[in-house]
């Protein structure tokens, strides 16, 4: 069969499974748009910049736990995609970036919009293409799906000279991919789970720490197996959130610099860490040199990369999680550590570190525990950076797999908005809630217009300090509350809402909080929350840049009133 | 733990040189010498990467080198015993007073003379980069116009190569043959 390289390019995408693509079309993608009608199977959802684009395309992946894709033109189109492609590359999602470039003809001739995106792109993807004939582009598709969603997943480019789009070529969709240098290993060495295994076995005070990679690998259930068997307790990562319930009695939440005080005296006191999909991100381990400083360290990991490289381990496995833990557990003998968890449960006791301090001011961390009151934890949540994404973290309770989306690795503001809504694409019937900073919101708050145009019911709450926030506590904490460019005098929100046809209401009243979430959630389609918060909210615990990881700072303590 | 000596097979691709190199300066590894040329297999090249292992976890680099799709194979030779090679082009001032005096030096080196000028002569010599380096050393005295070196190429003694491609049928391997080390000394 005969087709145009557009056409074939639609035709790949729909043998790789890809239901939706998030793009804005551009003189170089004219061609691929305008076969777009022809594969109604294949919907398209225009975003208002290429960042809404691609942060929506990770959204939507990590949402799903399948490839998302974008689309942009080439120049200003394709370098709008660098940010949320850096994100996707330093968060592990599997992504394909489909770009145009000029004609081949101009390559090299510095023609209008010709960008070298596969060069800038280079050190933040896991591959990329550029298209050189209509001939190559069905295997190059394969190749790019089956890179980005095996192994450590990330994002693959695909750049498209714009004749290549109308040059006609047979059509054949290979059905195997033969990459002689990528072959990820699933596997994990027998000797070294034999290792693992007696180390786990003997240990008196075992700790587990849970990282995406769980997530990816789809193994919260080996991972609960593991945990239950031997009675291990369980922190997890930022990104690691939700790969283990937090109801759960050996959930110990969220380790790092605004992790639970407790989790992170956990870690300084373990004498075994069991390292599962994480790569120990100095967000987490603080301190590096003294992190787990008494624990030997048993690390899973599908990147060979990733082993060592931070940290010393003891006993490396490099394979997928899953398929690690599932050979693990039949060598685990079961055990409790009695000692071990009760002491772990005096420490939780006595650093309590998401208990919400009693006031009537409204304070954000209320917002979030009342978010997750009104939707029971049945929601998907999805946080911009800064404070409002550590409390995010931190006050609602996650039970569930690939309920908490974040960018941990990059943390670029503006990721909160067009992610909700790729995440709400995904998966329409799951009700997400975009928390967002009032500084971040306001990086993308143009794909407002996108969701309404696509009526995508996302619920909105902007956390408005009117500072961008972790740099102001950073000010106050480290540089003598020198505000210094923090300040933000925001647009009212609630008629920016409007304008974009989307409902809105304003919380100044700690009072409000509730019956404000819970309109929103009756409303039929998007709702936003503007949450007046206290300014100087600062997050706590707090583990200071530089300092060891149970070197904490926790919240202090109002005076007790003496009347 | 100084010079390292990595072998790469990548595939012969457009742009993967720039991977390659790209991927040291953002990892902060310092490449000595990078050297690039066809391997035995059609389609993919090979490089000889000398690193230094005081200042870079040559691990880490090998790791990294691997993750790239178009790596195929990363070998760190440096302690399997190597052969290494280097050439270098050196453009000698010469006078009719100093001609013989060059000639006795490159003979010495088994080097060669591959060029004659008015004034100048121009050098070849190929060994390990020390052998090189002295033969440099001692022309520098004469006035050295030009220097092209190649940087090194290495490969691990004995019969086993670093690297298995395809999966092809077991050949019985070839015997090492006695002496092959005192051979490639020469
Ligand atoms: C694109 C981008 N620019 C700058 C930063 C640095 N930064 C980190 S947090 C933060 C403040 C964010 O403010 P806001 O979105 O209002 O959230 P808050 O911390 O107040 O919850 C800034 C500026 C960043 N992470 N991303």
């Amino acid at each position: 069969m005969k087709l145009n390289g557009a056409q074939i390019l639609c035709e790949s995408l729909l043998k790789e499974g890809v239901e939706v693509m998030f793009g804005i079309p551009g003189g170089a993608v004219i061609p691929f748009y305008d076969v777009l009608p022809e594969y109604p199977k294949l919907r398209h959802i225009l975003t208002r910049h290429e960042q809404g684009a691609v942060h929506a395309a990770e959204g939507y992946a990590r949402a799903l736990g399948k490839v998302g894709v974008c689309v942009a033109t080439s120049g200003p189109g394709a370098t709008n995609l660098v940010t949320g492609i850096a994100s996707a590359y330093l968060d592990s999602s599997p992504m394909v970036a489909l770009t145009g470039q000029v004609a081949r003809p101009s390559i090299g001739k510095d023609a209008f919009q010709e960008i070298d995106i596969t060069g800038i792109t280079l050190p933040i993807t896991k591959h990329n293409y550029l298209v050189t004939a209509a001939a190559d582009m069905a295997g190059v598709v394969r190749e790019a799906f089956h890179i980005a969603r095996t192994g450590r997943p990330g994002p693959v480019l695909i750049d498209i000279p714009r004749d290549v789009f109308i040059e006609e070529a047979e059509f054949r969709y290979p059905d195997k991919v033969n990459l002689r240098g990528y072959k990820p290993t699933i596997q994990g060495h027998p000797a070294q789970i034999k290792k693992a295994a007696n180390l786990i076995n003997e240990a008196c005070r075992p700790l587990i720490i849970a990282g995406r990679g769980v997530l990816i690998s789809r193994a919260s259930a080996h991972l609960k197996e593991l945990a239950e068997k031997a009675q291990i307790p369980v922190i997890t990562t930022l990104l690691g959130i939700g790969s283990f319930p937090e109801s759960h009695i050996l959930s110990l939440g969220m380790l790092g610099m605004h992790g639970m005080a407790y989790a992170n005296m956990a870690v300084n006191a373990a004498d075994l860490i069991i390292a599962i999909g994480m790569r120990f991100d100095d967000r987490a381990t603080a301190k590096v040199s003294s992190f787990a400083a008494h624990a030997k360290v048993i690390h899973i990991d599908v990147d060979p990369a990733e082993i060592g490289k931070n940290v010393k381990v003891d006993v490396p496995i490099v394979g997928d999680v899953g398929a690690v833990l599932q050979v693990l557990n039949r060598d685990i003998t079961p055990k409790n550590h009695v000692e071990w968890v009760s002491q772990l449960d005096e420490w939780r006791r006595d650093h309590p570190s998401t208990v919400i301090r009693e006031t009537d001011d409204l304070i954000p961390q209320y917002v979030v525990r009342q978010i997750y009151e009104v939707t029971k934890g049945d929601a998907i949540i999805v946080s911009g950076v800064g404070q409002n994404q550590m409390w995010a973290a931190q006050y609602f309770e996650y039970n569930r797999p690939n309920t908490w989306i974040s960018s941990g690795g990059l943390g670029p503001m503006g990721f909160e908005l067009p992610a909700a809504m790729g995440a709400k694409v995904a998966c329409p019937e799951e009700t997400v809630w975009c928390i967002a900073g009032d500084g971040g919101f306001q990086m993308t708050i143009q794909e407002l217009a996108t969701i309404e145009q696509e009526k995508l019911a996302v619920k909105i709450a902007i956390i408005n300090n009117r500072f961008l926030g972790m740099v102001r506590q950073w000010q106050e904490l480290f540089y003598e509350r020198r505000y210094v460019a923090t300040p933000l005098s925001g647009p009212d929100f609630v008629k920016v809402a409007d304008a974009y046809g989307i409902a809105g209401l304003r919380v100044t009243d700690k009072v409000m909080v509730t019956s404000a979430i819970e309109t929103a959630m009756e409303h039929q389609g998007p709702f936003l929350i503007d949450f007046q918060v206290e300014p100087e909210e600062n997050v706590y615990p707090m583990v200071p840049p530089g300092a060891a990881i149970h070197e904490i700072l926790e919240e202090p303590r109002k005076e007790a009133r003496v009347v | 733990m100084a010079k390292h000596s990595l072998i790469a097979l990548v595939e012969d691709r457009p742009g993967v040189l720039n991977r390659v190199a790209s991927l040291f300066r953002r990892r902060g590894f310092n490449i000595e010498s990078i050297a690039v040329g066809h391997s035995e297999t059609p389609g993919l090249s090979r490089m000889t990467i000398v690193v230094d292992g005081t200042a870079t976890s040559v691990e880490q680099v090998r790791k990294q080198l691997d993750k790239l799709i178009d790596v195929v194979k990363v070998t760190d030779i440096t302690e399997d015993g190597l052969v290494a090679r280097e050439l270098a082009l050196f453009k000698v001032k010469s006078t009719s007073a100093t001609r013989s005096e060059i000639l006795q030096i490159v003979d010495i080196f088994r080097a060669n003379i591959v060029d004659v000028a008015s004034d100048s002569m121009m050098v070849e010599v190929t060994g390990d980069e020390d052998k090189v380096d002295s033969l440099f050393r001692l022309l520098k005295g004469f006035g050295i116009r030009e220097v092209a070196r190649t940087g090194r190429i290495a490969m691990a003694r004995g019969a086993g190569g670093p690297i298995v491609v395809e999966e092809k049928p077991k050949r019985a391997r070839p015997k090492r043959v006695k002496g092959a080390e005192e051979i490639s000394n020469l």
